[in-house]
């Protein structure tokens, strides 16, 4: 017995030794990706619009959308991607230890996580923003005028942050009340045992859908927060970083130049740029380490952003706002491919 | 004549009533209790009235049709179906196995399942086809409600082995080790199926819904009653060591939330793990309730083992049996019938506490529902769905509790 313990821990120590070795090959998770034939991507279980699994078992939504996009972009076909549901507080672990090879699961970019969480952040993919939501009745057009008002937000999350902020800077009296859960905050402000209701506005726009009376409630147009959401990488990987940044810079693109899921296969051109975007010339899918025609692959399995967003975001009444094409005043901007 | 009338049992007085005395006595028998009882039949009244209504006209059921895939298997691939049907089948081979070798309530036990089977088989594929041919009527498709649940071929062949095996392993007693055999390799044999090697591998990942709920709750209860037993007769241990091992690990357990045992298993402990490899989230979910479990199982057990008198022990030592053979057949066959309440409470809460799993992100069937409610199609539906989902935990403990109940009464709990 004792001999059989001691080789026990004996092949335990070897192995636990070893592991260390074997783990540090500095191999890029494109590389991985590639290997392995498959994208592992982390998203929200159940969020209107970005992520959820849908009736056929399939995952839907904006956010998905984009980790079928990275998967077209480099395995070349969009099914290849398994998709990991993950709450707020293991996301970020999940994308530390390699668990997933990226993240989209509208994640705000802000300093303290770029710099010590040790992820990347590539290009946002959806800029939200806090607002306010309030019954047509009051008669409030303005921030100004919540003086004295019960406001409701969710416990522990920087929406009830900002909101004090806000208020503070404003020097507005306030009520807050905080709850612990989402469903209840809304069933209570459809009830009026609060005023008014702030979250993303995102959020605000899904859940008015499901008031009682919808048209009887207006968001307010103030923002008054930054909420850049995108996809991120593990820090350090560089050339997986750079390769998603550049999938979700070719759905700009895409919309850009008005390049479609419908016209893409068959478009003819004599735009420079657009044929180096299709792959017909020039070499920059083998620069970023992807197929040639991998900006080709995106667009024909999920389209341009504005389809992407048409697709998942529409449907739940979500205007486009400033997630607009800057040649139409919104904050989307493709660098140049070249 | 009257010696005869002392040796006579005497009978309690007749307390049976009809229904109109028994009303009478009891709810009408004072001008307040007659107050009293219009009151709470009022109450009642309009309590059932406002379910009903919201029942049968405001609540919209389809959800729960449009989402019975999701609901059952979670992501796991429509095509890879067969694999879920594999398993059944082998379990249906091995329940009709242990119907004919143990015979008793194992056999009555086996019949109902094999009987429900039988249910869901004779209902008119015609009306399944119908429903499923007719896009017009309904918006969902129940194409893959027929899929799951009306492959009859699996279904068929599951219950024609049953029979098989019931009627091949009739009375050979000495089958019995095989079977149990069987039954332990039946849990790797399901996570070999269900996962597949090589090119068609469905990750743990995949796996979701009921199908989730119950292996976690298998392997869990499987899992946490040896380990249960093994800390139990630790902490009774005359050997310092083994003795306060186990007692810290039975106390720490008990003194943490399960939640937090998941947390660390989900969140902590990747990033103590070394390098590339990693451990299986389905997997560190499944560790993370069996430890919990065993420790309140060990408290339970050990509560049997101290209602057993030193006497028992002291015989089993005088007749020379050692430590493994009084425990295995003297100590515990007496220990743990006298504890089937308190194991089976266990059980049942086990079940109902994978449902915790669904925080950690894992797609159990209370994270399906949280999925759905996500679908803009589905959304602010959830009464519906949590309704749906608790009918289904309930019909599982309730099962469980009536097996558990049986089992004593064949056993003579609290008789003998």
């Amino acid at each position: 017995m004792r001999k059989f313990l001691f080789r026990v821990s004996a092949i335990v120590l070897a192995i636990s030794l070893m592991t260390p070795l074997l783990a540090n090959s500095q191999e890029s998770i494109l590389d991985k990706v590639k290997n392995r034939g498959k994208l592992i991507c982390g998203v929200h279980g159940g969020l209107p619009g970005f992520g959820f699994l849908g009736e056929d078992g399939k995952w839907s939504g904006f956010d998905a959308d984009f980790g079928r996009a990275i998967a077209a972009a480099v395995l070349g076909d969009p099914s290849k991607v398994e998709f990991v549901p993950l709450n707020a507080a293991e996301r970020f672990t999940a994308l530390q230890t390699g668990e997933i090879d990226v993240l989209i699961r509208n994640t705000t970019w802000t300093l303290s996580r770029d710099a010590e969480l040790g992820t990347d952040f590539t290009p946002p993919t959806f800029y939200d923003g806090q607002g306010f939501m309030l019954p047509k009745s009051l008669n409030i057009k303005s921030l100004k005028e919540l003086a004295g008002a019960s406001i409701g937000v969710t416990a522990g999350s920087t929406t009830e942050l900002n909101l004090t902020d806000t208020m503070r800077s404003l020097g507005l009296e306030f009520n807050p009340v905080v709850y612990e859960d989402i469903d209840t905050l809304y069933s209570s402000y459809d009830a009026g045992r609060v005023d008014v209701v702030t979250s993303d506005k995102s959020q605000l726009v899904a859940r008015r859908k499901d008031l009682k009376n919808p048209d009887d409630h207006i968001i307010l147009d103030e923002t008054i927060s930054k909420e850049p959401l995108g996809p991120l990488t593990i820090h350090g990987d560089n050339k997986w970083n750079d390769a998603v940044s550049w999938v979700v810079y070719a759905t700009f693109f895409a919309e850009e130049h008005n390049i479609t899921q419908e016209n893409v296969k068959t478009l003819k051109t004599d735009n420079p740029e657009i044929k180096r975007f299709l792959g017909e010339s020039g070499e920059m899918g083998k620069k970023l380490g992807l197929p040639k025609d991998w900006a080709k692959q995106i667009i024909i399995s999920v389209g341009n952003y504005g389809e992407i967003f048409e697709r998942n975001l529409t449907p739940i009444g979500l205007p486009r706002g400033i997630n607009k094409p800057w040649t139409q005043g919104g904050l989307l901007y493709s660098m140049p491919f070249r | 004549m009257e010696n005869l009338a002392i040796t006579q049992e005497v009978k309690p007085p007749n307390t049976s009533k009809s229904p109109l005395k028994w009303l009478q006595d009891n709810l009408f028998n004072t001008w307040y209790n007659t107050i009293l009882t219009c009151l709470a039949l009022v109450f009642l009244f309009l309590v059932f009235r406002g379910v009903l209504t919201w029942v049968f006209t405001q609540a919209n059921w389809k959800v729960v049709p449009a989402n019975l895939q999701i609901l059952m298997i979670g992501p796991y691939s429509i095509e890879q179906v067969w694999r879920i049907w594999i398993v059944l089948d082998t379990l249906l081979v091995l329940l009709g196995l242990s119907a004919a070798v143990w015979k008793g309530l194992v056999l009555r036990i086996s019949t109902v399942i094999a009987s429900i089977g039988l249910i869901f088989l004779l209902i008119p594929l015609d009306l399944v086809k119908k429903i499923e041919t007719d896009p017009a009527t309904l918006e969902f498709n129940l194409n893959i409600v027929y899929l799951i649940f009306f492959k009859r071929r699996w279904l068929l062949g599951g219950l024609v082995l049953f029979g098989i095996t019931f009627f091949l392993g009739r009375d050979r007693n000495s089958l019995r080790r095989w079977v149990i055999g069987g039954w332990i390799l039946s849990f790797p044999w399901t996570m070999i199926v269900l996962h597949g090697f090589g090119e068609n591998t469905i990750s743990t990942t995949n796996w979701g819904g009921l199908l989730l709920t119950l292996i976690l709750a298998a392997v869990g209860i499987a899992a946490c009653f040896p380990l249960g037993v093994l800390l139990a007769l630790g902490r009774r241990s005359q050997l310092p060591a083994i003795k306060w091992v186990s007692t810290i690990y039975i106390e720490t357990i008990r003194g943490v939330p399960l939640i937090t045992i998941l947390f660390m298993g989900s969140i902590i402990l990747p990033i103590f793990i070394p390098g590339d490899f990693q451990l299986d989230k389905v997997i560190r979910a499944m560790i993370a309730l069996t430890l919990f479990s065993a420790a309140y199982m060990a408290e339970n057990v050990r509560g049997g083992l101290q209602a057993i008198p030193q006497g028992q022990v002291e015989a089993a030592q005088a007749v020379g049996l050692t430590y493994p053979k009084t425990m295995l057949f003297i100590v515990l066959p007496q220990a743990l019938r006298a504890v089937i309440p308190a194991i089976v409470g266990q059980f049942i809460s086990l079940f109902k506490d994978t449902s915790l799993v669904s925080i950690v992100g894992l797609l159990d069937l209370l994270g399906i529902a949280k999925s759905i409610l996500g679908n803009p199609k589905w959304q602010g539906l959830y009464v519906e769905v949590y309704i749906f989902i608790a009918l289904i935990y309930f019909i599982f403990t309730f099962a469980m509790s009536f097996v558990s109940r049986k089992i004593e009464a064949d056993l003579g709990v609290g008789k003998h």
